[in-house]
Order: structure tokens, then sequence, then C-alpha cells
């Protein structure tokens, strides 16, 4: 019953991930990109910390973690650069 | 009992990532895909962490999860004000149907009811003269 519920729960995480992908190949400007790209790191974090609860092993947990440090950096990132080159 | 909450814990916090996944796909612009994409998993993700902890009640389980819900509620609106500000800047289009804008007229964006000297009022004073 459990297992199946986290199937179920993994296989609307991918679907989620698809429909963010779709938003970064299509999004008009590049800010939609940006959260497009932001959203696929929360989804990471979801994966990261579902398969901890699969598999019962808390090293998911540290990917999650690196995974969330890393994907803030990066939006940062991306934001700073949009900013600095003036083109939506 | 315990594993069917936290089996409807799980479904609950991969139902929120998905839903915020279609308001990315749907809403009509930056603005407000932005607002369905960062609230909702956040909340997703407190789910699946909850589920976690009912599964496996240890302080080194909790520890971890406190940390992701903390720094992920943390980041995540500091990371949607960056891009939104960036957007914003850029000149990123309006969703036809805005009502209030309240940015400057002059920053190059549409303004939703011209004649209306909205740039009066956000312009603020005049900087003070240099003192010679």
């Amino acid at each position: 019953m459990l297992d199946l519920m986290m199937q179920a729960a993994l296989g609307m995480l991918a679907l989620s991930g698809i429909i963010a992908l779709a938003r970064v190949v299509r999004g008009p400007t590049i800010p939609d990109r940006v959260v497009a790209l932001d959203l696929l790191g929360v989804l990471a974090v979801c994966i990261a910390v579902l398969s901890a609860v699969r598999t019962g092993s808390r090293y998911f947990l540290d990917v999650a973690i690196v995974i969330a440090l890393i994907s803030f950096v990066g939006t940062i990132a991306y934001a700073r650069y949009v900013e600095a080159v003036g083109q939506a | 009992m315990i594993e069917f909450i936290a089996g409807l814990l799980i479904l609950s916090g991969a139902s929120l990532a998905l839903l915020a996944a279609v308001g990315l796909l749907r809403l009509p612009d930056v603005f407000t895909r932005m607002q369905a994409s960062t609230k909702a998993p956040t909340l997703g993700l407190g789910c699946l962490l909850t589920a976690l902890l009912l599964l496996d009640p240890t302080a080194e389980a909790l520890i971890r999860a406190v940390t992701i819900e903390a720094f992920v509620m943390l980041t995540t609106p500091v990371a949607a004000h960056v891009i939104a500000r960036a957007a914003a800047r850029t000149g990123a289009p309006l969703w036809v149907g805005t009502l209030v804008d309240e940015r400057p007229v002059e920053a190059g964006h549409i303004d939703p009811h011209p004649g209306v000297d909205s740039a009066a009022a956000t312009r603020g004073p005049k900087p003070a003269r240099p003192v010679e």
C-alpha cells in the first residue's frame, strides 16, 4: 500500500518535471526559464526526500540539502545575469 | 495506521508539486507563474518531510528534515524576489488583464491605465542639488 503510494508520488513528481521542462523550452522570456529551473531544483529536492523514504537511507537527505543550496545559488546567479544583460 | 497517514502525506506533497507545475504551464505571465511555482512546492516538501519523520522518527532524520525545510522556506522567497526584480527591470510583458501596476511609466513597460499619472505618485522627491 505504502509502496504503491510512493510509486504514484514519484510518477507525479516526474510528470511535474516534464511540465517544468516544457516551460523551460517554451518560456517566452528568460525570467520564465529561470522560474522553471528554480521549480526543477525544488522538484529534485522532493525526489531526493522521497528516495530517502523509499530506501530508508539518510544519505539522500544530505543530497537534498546540497541540491537546495546549489539551486538557490544558481537561481540568484541567473537573475543577476538577466539583470546585467538587460533583455527579457 | 501510521503508514497510511504517511502515504497520504506523500501523495498530497506530490500533488502540490504537480499543481505548481501545472500553474507554471498554464498561467499567463511570468509574475503569476512565479506565484504558482514558489509557494506550492514549499508546502509539498513540508508534507514529504513530515511523512519521512512519521516513518523514521529519529534525531538524525529530524535534524536533516528541519534543515531542509528551513532552508527552502528561507531561500525560495528571496530567489523569487530577485527573479521578479530582474523581470520587472528588463521589461517582461504583463498579462493584458493586469489592473494595477505601480511602477513608474518611464521604466518602459505596458501602462495599464494610460492618462493616469501614476509616475508622479511613485517618483518620490527630487534629489537635492549638490553643494557648491
